[in-house]
């Protein structure tokens, strides 16, 4: 019964008690936290959610100035098809003029820059910007306009004005033939 | 013979030796917890929360019996109870507006705890719960309000989940990690079901801490003083019937609105089904997150602007050190007295600028409260403390009473 206390030696700081002690946390505390993650990882976007990452649609009925809109992951994806006059508004601005700095050329592809493909999602709190129908308000830079907050996008979709920090995302996606593209 | 227990008594007693449970409550509610003597109907509110808790906890689980968590039948569901299910359009209204009179009867506690400086020492533990359970609050209010999958559910979700993508570099794995996917959809109605049912529990849990914590040094008064044992009188009979009439008053309120104005706080949108197409031209959140709503746009920069937001309820923490007066009650602090109305009225215009679209007249307003909301505690609470003086302090809760001030 007298003997339970362990012998402290004075001086030389770590026991082995102390060492069994600290290791025996370190353990638990590493095993718990491996315990948790399938918890936390089963609340990240299931096999199926990802499964339906691709969407593919066709051109073949757009015409120039006309936009339409498709549906990726559950979000919109507005494909423009620009005049050009769009593409001239886009590519005569200076880079240092934008809060987002990217050149026109960049979003698009290379002999299709007539087509503009966009995540339809306002880079600010996720609202979906007004400007593909035909009477919808393009804002000041032609391009869309976010109600929500009022944020103007360019004809390239590049921020120009309100609180979004950045241009609407250019989704990846290919062209698989000339008319038919593969967005994810 | 008359010394002779009864039947009844006896099982109390047997039963009581196992499990003390009604000596437990007598000390924690009854006859043997003494408050003090001038608490004011102010002191009705706690109570009153309570009651709302287990109103919303109540009517919630029938809700939940006929509610479907999926993203095609949830608005159907919804639509069901109202027509359908009995006494359904009953239920779902004291919820809804349950909501917003818990919210209400939540903002009165807070600003009563401001006003007679609830938050100082020996209370500050007390207070922070009080923080805790707010902000559980806030967040099982915005999933329940996800969970009839309207149009304004639909966006309210998708720009609050957002708020986080304005954090550097993991803000947009945070995000898909809360959706559960790319955008707010099933999985994201499914989990904030989930959460709906379970954070009102870890709320109960939390305000039986709260309890708990207020147990130790008791309530605190109108005066802000000390109470002695000879100005304490046991919370029941007195506080429970005066709590009980209160809640009589309250009700009359709550059903008043249940019963005759039950959409007057909701949002019309919110009876068009989700559309993840097409935003409604001006997203409002329910009235109870306006003022911060105001705070987050006031700021022009998002990440800023977010910081603000949640700092706008983190400062709340420490107060008890910002404020730097030993006089609790408002009542004995003149110029403390002038500054906390204005931060109340500053409250409501904050509430209103958040409904309003942020430009123009409104944006100049909301930027001007949000500047008073935080120099009120970051400037005004620390500085008063020190060149304030305040009125002389009675000696004791009677002593104004038995000998009034010359
Ligand atoms: C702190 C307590 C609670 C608060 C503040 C709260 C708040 C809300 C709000 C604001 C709504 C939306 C009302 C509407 O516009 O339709 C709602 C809906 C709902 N809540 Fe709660 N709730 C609470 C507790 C609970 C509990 C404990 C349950 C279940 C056990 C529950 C189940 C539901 C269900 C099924 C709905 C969807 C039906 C409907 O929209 O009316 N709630 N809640
Ligand atoms: S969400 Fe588009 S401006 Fe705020």
């Amino acid at each position: 019964m007298a003997n339970t206390a362990p012998v402290h030696h004075a001086g030389d700081g770590e026991t082995r008690r102390d060492f069994l002690l600290h290791s025996t946390i370190a353990f638990g505390a590493v095993g718990g936290a491996m315990a948790v993650w399938p918890l936390i990882h089963s609340m990240n976007p299931a096999a199926d959610t990802l499964a339906l990452s691709t969407t593919e649609f066709s051109l073949a009925s757009l015409q120039e100035g006309q936009a339409i809109t498709v549906v990726w992951r559950g979000k919109p994806v507005f494909v423009r098809y620009r005049t050009q006059a769009e593409i001239d508004a886009a590519r005569n601005v200076t880079l240092t003029e934008l809060v987002d700095p990217a050149p026109d050329a960049d979003r698009v592809k290379k002999d299709k820059d007539k087509y503009l493909v966009l995540v339809g999602v306002c880079t600010h709190l996720g609202c979906i910007p007004l400007g593909n129908k035909p009477m919808d308000p393009r804002g000041d830079f032609g391009g869309w306009f976010c109600p929500c907050h009022g944020s103007h996008y360019d004809t390239s979709g590049r921020i120009r004005k309100g609180p979004a920090p950045a241009n609407l995302a250019v989704p990846p996606y290919q062209f698989l033939d000339d008319t038919t593209v593969r967005i994810g | 013979m008359s010394t002779e227990k009864s039947v009844w008594r006896r099982a109390y007693e047997w039963h009581e030796q196992r499990l003390p449970i009604v000596s437990f409550l007598d000390h924690s509610i009854g006859t043997k917890y003494p408050a003090p003597k001038n608490l004011n109907y102010f002191w009705n509110f706690g109570s009153l929360a309570l009651f709302m808790l287990a109103v919303m906890i109540l009517t919630g689980i029938f809700l939940a019996m006929n509610y479907t968590a999926h993203k095609d039948m949830a608005f159907d569901s919804v639509e069901r109870i109202m027509r359908d299910v009995n006494f359904g359009w009953l239920i779902r209204y004291m919820h809804a507006n349950g909501a917003s009179f818990f919210f209400i009867v939540v903002y009165v506690h807070i600003f009563r705890g401001l006003y007679y400086g609830s938050y100082k020492a020996p209370r500050e533990v007390l207070w922070w719960i009080g923080i805790l359970i707010f902000l559980a609050m806030m967040a099982t209010a915005f999933m329940g309000y996800v969970l009839p999958w309207g149009q304004m559910s639909f966006w309210g979700a998708t720009v609050i989940t957002n708020l986080f993508s304005a954090i550097p570099v993991i803000g947009d794995p945070i995000v898909t990690f809360l959706w559960g996917g790319f955008s707010v959809d099933n999985p994201t109605l499914n989990r904030f079901f989930s959460l709906h049912y379970l954070l009102p529990f870890v709320i109960a849990a939390l305000v039986f801490l709260h309890i708990w914590a207020l147990h130790i040094p008791g309530s605190n008064n109108p005066l802000g003083i000390e109470a002695a044992p000879a100005d304490k009188i046991p919370f029941h009979p007195y506080y429970t019937s005066k709590d009980a009439f209160g809640l009589g008053f309250f009700m009359l309120f709550y059903f008043a609105v249940v019963f005759w104005a039950p959409n007057a706080m909701g949002h019309p949108d919110n009876y068009i089904p989700a559309n993840p197409l097409v935003t409604p031209p001006h997203i409002v959140p329910e009235w109870y997150f306006l003022p911060f709503y105001a705070i987050l746009r006031a700021i022009p920069d998002k990440l800023l602007g977010v910081v603000a937001m949640f700092g706008a309820i983190l400062v709340l923490f420490v107060i008890p050190w910002l404020d730097t007066s030993r006089v609790r009650s408002a009542s004995f602090r003149p110029w403390f007295r002038v500054f906390f109305w204005l931060f109340v009225i500053n409250a409501v215009v904050l509430t209103w600028c958040g409904a309003q679209l942020p430009e123009g007249l409104p944006l100049i307003q909301g930027r001007i409260a949000t500047i008073y909301y935080f120099v009120f505690f970051l400037v005004i609470m620390p500085v008063l403390g020190w060149i304030e003086t305040p009125k002389p302090l009675p000696a004791s809760i009677s002593t104004p009473v038995l000998k009034p001030a010359e």
